[in-house]
């Protein structure tokens, strides 16, 4: 389980090195992720691993991660009473839209592919 | 011997311990009503908890710095998390390789909607520049969001408490609206949560499904990139986007 925290822990400072060295605004655990996605489809480790509890573990409690700076809103209370209709509308509608159009866009591409893979049938396949 | 009291605590309130055991007690209690109420959208755990700590630090009159002191330890570890959304994709490599092309058109159109939505509305509802651009980023996960804005002429910590609220709106409303819109594949489901409403949303989508799960830290992670690039060219490309921060 150690081992598996100071994997996670040295993607994310290769990441964050990364980031920095080539300065992108891109945050540094995206960077180390990546560098944690291919060592997984490298190494391929079995269930009990370290890396694989520990990253189990710290997703299970994902949503407790997100709370200090939630309630780092209360900060800003006054901005968003001042401009609560701009904000509201922007806020809400800019996140329906993306909702909308993403699963629109999946949804058709998806029956695209679908219908596209019907028509050409896999050669030996049922015409 | 009531002056000792106040002064105990004072010195307890400011110091860490109480930030960590005021947010953990309230992620427990919350859980426990998301439990109870067996998933109710509005009891969401995220929500119920900032709404329990935040009430507790203004009733009591904490400043907000001294509650950090001790929730930050909780914050940090964000960063480690946000590296361990590669197992889920890892699982999920199969499906994930095999739906390539739908990832990039959703994370592309979710993008540029998402920027171009935010900005024209917040301006149409009379808001200004700085606030519009403030909101431009909000979709992408919050150090992304922040990075953003402050490049662009937004206000960084603004845009993170914008960040905030969208992610919570999506853990709570996003996959009652998606059942509601009769979109039912799993894939679409998790890519539609993680455009909208990044991690905060990842981690509703990971709590209902495995492959929704996958699918939107995939989103979430893509999308931060993508953004990244067309947010500025957006903003330099499109007449009525020319903003004066």
């Amino acid at each position: 389980m150690i081992a598996g925290f100071i994997a996670l822990l040295v993607c994310q400072l290769i990441g964050e090195f990364t980031v920095r060295v080539a300065a992108v605004p891109i945050p540094g655990p995206v960077v180390g992720m990546v560098l944690l996605l291919i060592a997984l489809q490298l190494r391929r480790p079995g269930p009990t691993a370290g890396v694989v509890r520990a990253a189990d573990a710290l997703l299970r409690n994902l949503q407790l991660l997100f709370i200090p700076a939630g309630v780092g809103v209360i900060q800003y209370l006054s901005v968003l009473a001042g401009a609560w209709l701009p904000v509201t509308a922007g806020l809400v509608l800019s996140w329906l839209a993306v909702l909308i159009v993403t699963s629109g866009v999946g949804v058709g591409t998806l029956r695209l592919a679908d219908r596209l893979s019907r028509r050409r049938p896999e050669p030996g396949g049922p015409a | 011997m009531n002056l000792q009291f106040a002064q105990a605590w004072a010195a307890i309130v400011a110091s860490p311990l109480f930030g960590l055991t005021l947010t953990l007690a309230a992620y427990q209690a919350a859980r426990k009503l998301w439990q109870r109420t067996r998933g109710f959208s509005l009891a969401n755990p995220v929500l119920v908890a900032v709404v329990l700590v935040a009430a507790v630090l203004l009733i009591l009159s904490v400043p907000y710095q001294d509650y950090w002191a001790g929730a930050q330890y909780i914050s940090f570890l964000l960063g480690p998390a946000t590296v361990a959304l590669a197992l889920p994709l890892h699982r999920q490599a199969a499906s994930i390789s095999q739906a390539g092309w739908v990832v990039a058109a959703c994370v592309l159109t979710g993008s540029i909607t998402a920027i171009v939505v935010a900005v024209t509305v917040t301006k149409a509802f009379g808001g200004s520049d700085v606030l519009a651009l403030s909101l431009a980023p909000k979709s992408t996960t919050a150090p992304v969001a922040i990075a953003l804005s402050e490049s662009i002429g937004g206000i960084g910590s603004l845009t993170a408490a914008f960040t905030i609220l969208t992610g919570i709106l999506g853990a709570v409303a996003a996959p009652r609206l998606l059942t509601l819109l009769h979109v039912f594949d799993q894939r679409v489901r998790g890519l539609a949560i993680g455009m909208s409403s990044h991690g905060i949303g990842t981690s509703r989508a990971l709590q209902d499904d495995p492959t929704a799960g996958a699918f939107s830290g995939l989103a979430m992670a893509i999308n931060a990139l993508v953004t990244a690039i067309v947010l500025p060219l957006l903003l330099a490309g499109v007449p009525w986007l020319h903003l004066q921060p």
